[in-house]
C-alpha cells in the first residue's frame, strides 16, 4: 500500500516536472515571431516613458543589462566616473512608467514587471531611487 | 637654430591665453585645474578637504546639518537610531568658554574604518574621500567601532524616497561622503554651500594638495588643528580656533 503510494507520487512528480519544463520552454519559443502575431504564452506588459532606442540593442539589453549596470556601479562608486550611458539612473529616467513615474511598484512597471515575470529577484531599488530624477527632486524639499 | 620665429611664439602665447580666457594674471574664466569630465576617474593628484572655522560657527545655527539631511535624503526628525552624517558639537573648556562646531567624517588619509573592514566595502577614493561601497557592505559595523570620531551610522529601517544621487538602504553603514556626487560635478558640498548661504562662511572646501587653493593658503597662514591629532590619521577635515 505504502509502495503504490510512493510510486503514484513519483509519477505525479515526474508529470509536474515535465509540465514545468514545457512552461520554461514557452518563453524561449515565444521569442521567435509567432505566426499571425498571436501566442498563447503570456508576456509581461511594460510601459516606458520614452519609447525609442535604448543605449544598446534590445536583444543585447535583455540578456546583459545586469552586467552593464554592475560594471558601471563599480566605476562610479570607486573611481567617480559618472558617465550616464550605462548608469542605473539613466535606465530609470527613460523606463519609468509614464503614469506613476516609477520602474517598480506594479506589474506594468518596466523593471518589476519583467523581473516578476521571469521570477528574478530585483534588489537594486531597496537602495536606489525607483523614479526619474525630476520626479524625485519634485518630491524632496530642496 | 639661430633665427627664433618670435611672431610664431607670440601666436602660441595668444592661443594659450585664449584657451583659459585670462581675466587677470593668475585668474582664468575656466578653471582648468578643477573641471574633470565625467568619463575620467578621480585623481590622486587632488586631496579634497574641509577647514572649519570654529570662531565663525554660530551655536544656534544648524544650517549645515539641515542641508546635509536634505541633500542626502536623511530623515529630518531624529530617532535614537536614525543616521547622522554631520552633527553640531558643543565644546566647553575649563575656563567655561564654549564653542560650537560641526563634526562629520574626517576623511582620514589612514582611515581605521578601511583597515578593519572585512569585505573591502569601506575604502578611500583616489582623491582622499572615504566612502562605503554599499554593494559590498555586509553591515557588520566594525568600522563604526573603529572610527574615533563616531562618524558612521547604521541604517536600521527600510528606506524609501531616496535621492537618485544618494542611494541608501537598510543593512549598510554610511557616513559623510563629502557630497561626492556634487564634487564630481564641480559643486561644493551641501554643508559648505548652506554655511555660506547662512552668512557664516565657517566651512571652507578645497584641494589640500594644491598650494594655490584657498584652503591650503589658509592652512599655511593660520594655526589649524585636527581632532585627535595624536592618532596621526592625517585627517582631511581641519579646525581653526579650537
Amino acid at each position: 500500500m505504502r509502495r503504490t503510494g510512493s510510486l503514484a507520487s513519483t509519477v505525479r512528480g515526474l508529470l509536474a516536472a515535465s509540465a514545468a519544463l514545457l512552461a520554461l520552454a514557452g518563453p524561449a519559443t515565444a521569442d521567435a515571431p509567432a505566426a499571425g502575431g498571436s501566442s498563447r504564452v503570456p508576456k509581461p506588459t511594460v510601459a516606458a516613458a520614452a519609447p525609442g532606442k535604448c543605449v544598446e540593442d534590445t536583444e543585447f539589453m535583455r540578456r546583459n543589462h545586469m552586467e552593464l549596470i554592475r560594471h558601471q556601479r563599480d566605476l562610479t562608486v570607486h573611481e567617480g566616473i559618472r558617465t550616464t550611458r550605462h548608469s542605473l539612473a539613466n535606465c530609470v529616467n527613460c523606463h519609468a512608467d509614464p503614469k506613476t513615474g516609477r520602474v517598480t511598484g506594479s506589474r506594468d512597471a518596466f523593471c518589476e514587471g519583467c523581473h516578476t515575470y521571469a521570477a528574478v529577484k530585483l534588489d537594486c531599488f531597496e537602495c536606489h531611487a525607483d523614479r526619474a530624477k525630476a520626479a524625485s527632486a519634485a518630491g524632496a524639499t530642496r | 637654430m639661430k633665427g627664433v620665429d618670435h611672431a610664431r611664439r607670440q601666436i602660441l602665447a595668444w592661443g594659450l591665453g585664449a584657451a583659459g580666457v585670462t581675466i587677470a594674471p593668475g585668474i582664468t574664466l575656466f578653471d582648468l585645474a578643477h573641471g574633470r569630465p565625467p568619463s575620467e576617474p578621480a585623481s590622486r593628484t587632488k586631496r579634497w578637504g574641509l577647514l572649519v572655522d570654529a570662531s565663525r560657527c554660530a551655536p544656534d545655527c544648524s544650517a549645515c546639518v539641515e542641508a546635509c539631511n536634505r541633500e542626502n535624503g536623511l530623515p529630518a526628525t531624529k530617532t535614537a537610531t536614525s543616521s547622522q552624517w554631520i552633527r553640531k558639537v558643543e565644546l566647553k573648556d575649563m575656563r567655561g568658554r564654549t564653542l560650537s562646531l560641526p563634526v562629520m567624517c574626517q576623511h582620514c588619509a589612514e582611515p581605521p574604518c578601511v583597515d578593519v573592514c572585512p569585505t573591502g566595502a569601506s575604502f578611500k577614493r583616489a582623491d582622499g574621500i572615504v566612502l562605503v561601497d554599499r554593494h559590498t557592505c555586509i553591515g557588520c559595523r566594525y568600522c563604526m567601532m573603529a572610527c574615533p570620531y563616531k562618524a558612521r551610522s547604521f541604517v536600521h529601517e527600510p528606506v524609501t524616497g531616496q535621492s537618485p544621487d544618494v542611494p541608501r538602504g537598510k543593512g549598510c553603514v554610511e557616513s559623510c561622503t563629502m557630497c561626492v556626487h556634487r564634487i564630481d560635478r564641480d559643486r561644493l558640498p551641501a554643508c559648505v554651500e548652506a554655511c555660506a548661504a547662512s552668512g557664516h562662511h565657517a566651512i571652507l572646501f578645497g584641494d589640500l594638495n594644491d598650494p594655490g587653493s584657498d584652503i591650503s593658503k589658509r592652512i599655511a597662514s593660520v594655526a589649524t588643528t585636527r581632532l585627535r591629532a595624536d592618532l596621526r590619521l592625517d585627517t582631511g577635515v581641519r579646525y581653526q580656533g579650537i
